[in-house]
């Protein structure tokens, strides 16, 4: 990992206090170009701390950023989108003059054509902005972040509060973006996505680094075989090889399903609602973690 | 430049379409001018007013002890005293230690006081004065455009740059390759840009029922007003330039720009004020603009008499700027 040649971006020993609170904590990794990396964590975990010091938007406290090996500097900003995780438009203007707006920033903008194929914008495009739903919000802020045909986008959660539908559609033009080798640093809550979208995970929790990997290999060192969960179960005290518990439910990962259901049935144990499923990152985050994503 | 043209249109229009700031920015100065030439047009208990100087020797002059007649007794220069029948302050000026008395030719009060005067100063010579009338609306006018002008640029760039970094509109610059200084010139020339158009029509609206004696050269009162519009937007920047609460900043703007609104003399002259009032109104650019536009409009004063005011705007707009620039920060 740490001689990635043809990393776009790398961090090393980054770190973050306000006052006493280490918001991140000496986190490093590095990102290579073209892919789509999540940044995964519950709240407060450090993620859009982490993100903006990459943006060049926050200072680190200690640790370095680089963009292509080189400290990030001016021409930095000319080549990558952002989108924070709450970003305010200015008011009374509408999409289209927002859109104009910033593509006059840029030196070499795309067009605003194609800016509102991409991101699906011209039912909403004379729309003033205050008047935009989440959804058609982050279409839009997805729109200002490619404006400068970006060599990597940076997403602080683009896709929290949109229905199912409209995170779908989200993850459509996150696609085409990817489809033209932009890199792709993304932060979400939501398992499912990060699964879907992802070449690459880093999952965070209290400013460290936990994790790193692709989905499959993170699933695969963690979990082979299967997920064996047993509900309301009202005690702790079974002696089946590899059970855990959380809270009022009995886990057990097996790689021998056949051993493990046999064993099962002899405690006596009444086994109504018991599932069984091939693992996912959700459940991996559970474990390393301790807290459900959404929680 | 292309960059700096797209924000000054982008805030223009955010002024523009934010209907409740627009019309208040003109209705208010609008108001505030008709409503002062209302109160303080008329009411006085005296037909006319007749200055004096010296005692009249001989006969009496009956004329002057009717009681629709004030009279005033000068010992002051005698040009300030004519000055006063100029502007139409006074009506009449009789000099009885020269035999002489002065009228105001564009005054309707003259030709009844001739009348009234040739057959007891029989042998005295008339000396004729020219000059339209200045009433307070006349001297109050630049006030409560400056006053206006001064809020405008206050809470025009300082408070609405507060409100950005709060509301993450300058965080949203800052991902862009936009510098701090392209960004806030443009908030400054935008600003510029409708304040002055606004002080220009409150002028010209009001004028058109107010008709405003204007003897100065227009072209200098446009310089000394957009001199100060810059000089105040610069010291609004000083509160824009770190400042993250909304409340604080206006806050903090109330409590300048009152003291500056009362002690420039906006409503009533500083002359006789205390020493220190006088000299502390000196540091605030209101009174700078007042002084000058008013010398300009008023006394018709040419650029070399307001040069004091002009060079104390132009230092305090650099000292202004430079503050700002020291102290600002994007977050
Ligand atoms: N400006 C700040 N001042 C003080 N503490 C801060 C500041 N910004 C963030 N923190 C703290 O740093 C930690 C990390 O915050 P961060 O916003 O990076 O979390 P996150 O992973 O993005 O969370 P979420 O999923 O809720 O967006 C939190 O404990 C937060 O309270
Ligand atoms: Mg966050």
């Amino acid at each position: 990992m740490f001689l990635n040649m043809d990393a776009i971006m790398r961090i090393d020993d980054l770190k973050k206090n306000y006052g006493s609170v280490k918001a991140v904590d000496g986190i490093s990794f590095s990102i290579s170009e073209g892919i789509c990396f999540g940044l995964l964590g519950p709240n407060g975990a450090g993620k859009t701390t982490t993100i903006e010091m990459m943006e060049g938007i926050l200072s680190p406290t200690s640790g370095k950023v680089y963009f292509r090996e080189r400290k990030i500097d001016n021409h930095f900003k000319q080549k990558v989108g952002i989108q924070f995780q709450n970003t305010a438009l200015p008011e009374f203007i509408t999409v289209r003059e927002t859109l104009v707006l910033f593509r006059s920033f840029y030196p070499n903008p795309r067009s605003l054509d194609e800016i509102i194929d991409i991101c699906s914008l011209t039912d909403i495009i004379d729309r003033d902005n205050r008047k935009l739903s989440g959804g058609q919000r982050q279409r839009m802020l997805l729109g200002l972040a490619i404006i400068p045909r970006p060599e990597m986008v940076f997403l602080d959660e683009p896709t929290t509060g949109l229905d199912p539908q409209a995170r779908r559609n989200f993850w459509d033009l996150i696609e085409r973006i990817k489809a033209e080798r932009t890199t792709v640093l993304l932060t979400t809550h939501y398992m499912e996505e990060a699964e879907i979208l992802c070449d690459q995970i880093a999952i965070i929790d209290h400013g460290k680094l936990m994790e790193i990997d692709t989905p499959g290999n993170m699933l695969a060192n963690h979990f082979d075989g299967a997920l064996v969960r047993v509900p309301h179960i009202g005690r702790q005290d079974l002696q089946v090889e590899g059970s855990t518990y959380q809270g009022d439910c009995l886990e057990i990962t097996t790689k021998n399903l056949d051993k493990t259901m046999k064993e099962l049935l002899n405690t006596g144990l009444n086994l109504e609602g018991l599932t069984i499923k091939k693992p996912n990152l959700d459940d991996l985050f559970l474990k390393l973690t301790g807290t459900s994503l959404r929680s | 430049m292309k960059k700096f043209t797209a924000i000054v249109y982008a805030r223009t229009m955010e002024f523009l379409r934010d209907k409740g700031t627009f019309y208040w920015n003109l209705l208010f100065p609008l108001v505030l001018v008709i409503g002062f030439s209302i109160a303080f047009s008329g009411n006085n208990n005296f037909i006319f007013k007749i200055g004096v100087i010296g005692e009249p020797q001989g006969s009496r002059v009956s004329f002057l002890e009717l009681s629709s007649i004030e009279i005033i007794k000068y010992e002051a220069e005698k040009e300030e005293i004519i000055e006063k029948i100029r502007r139409h302050q006074i009506d009449m000026l009789v000099d009885f230690n020269e035999k002489t008395y002065y009228l105001n030719n564009e005054a309707a009060a003259s030709e009844l006081l001739r009348i009234l005067s040739s057959d007891e100063l029989i042998d005295y010579t008339e000396l004729d004065v020219t000059g339209d009338p200045i009433r307070y609306v006349d001297w109050l006018v630049p006030g409560i455009i400056g006053m206006n002008m001064l809020f405008s640029c206050m809470f025009g760039v300082g408070f609405v740059i507060v409100r950005y970094r709060k509301n993450g509109v300058l965080k949203r610059m800052k991902a862009t390759p936009v510098s701090p200084f392209v960004f806030i010139t443009a908030q400054m020339v935008s600003r510029f840009i409708i304040v002055i158009l606004t002080s220009v029509l409150v002028f010209a609206g009001t004028n058109l029922f107010l008709h405003f004696v204007v003897n100065g050269s227009y072209l200098l009162l446009l310089f000394v007003t957009s001199l100060s519009i810059f000089c105040m937007i610069s010291f609004g920047l000083i509160f824009a330039a770190r400042l993250k609460s909304e409340e604080l900043a206006s806050g903090l703007m109330n409590l300048i720009t009152f003291p500056m609104i009362i002690f420039s003399g906006v409503f009533f002259s500083l002359e006789g004020t205390p020493k220190l009032m006088q000299t502390a109104s000196k540091f605030f650019p209101l009174t700078h603009f007042i002084e000058a536009s008013r010398a300009v409009m008023i006394d018709g004063a040419g650029i070399i008499q307001i040069l004091p005011h002009i060079i104390a705007l132009s230092v305090m707009t650099v000292i202004f700027l430079l503050t700002a620039s020291v102290l600002f920060r994007w977050e």
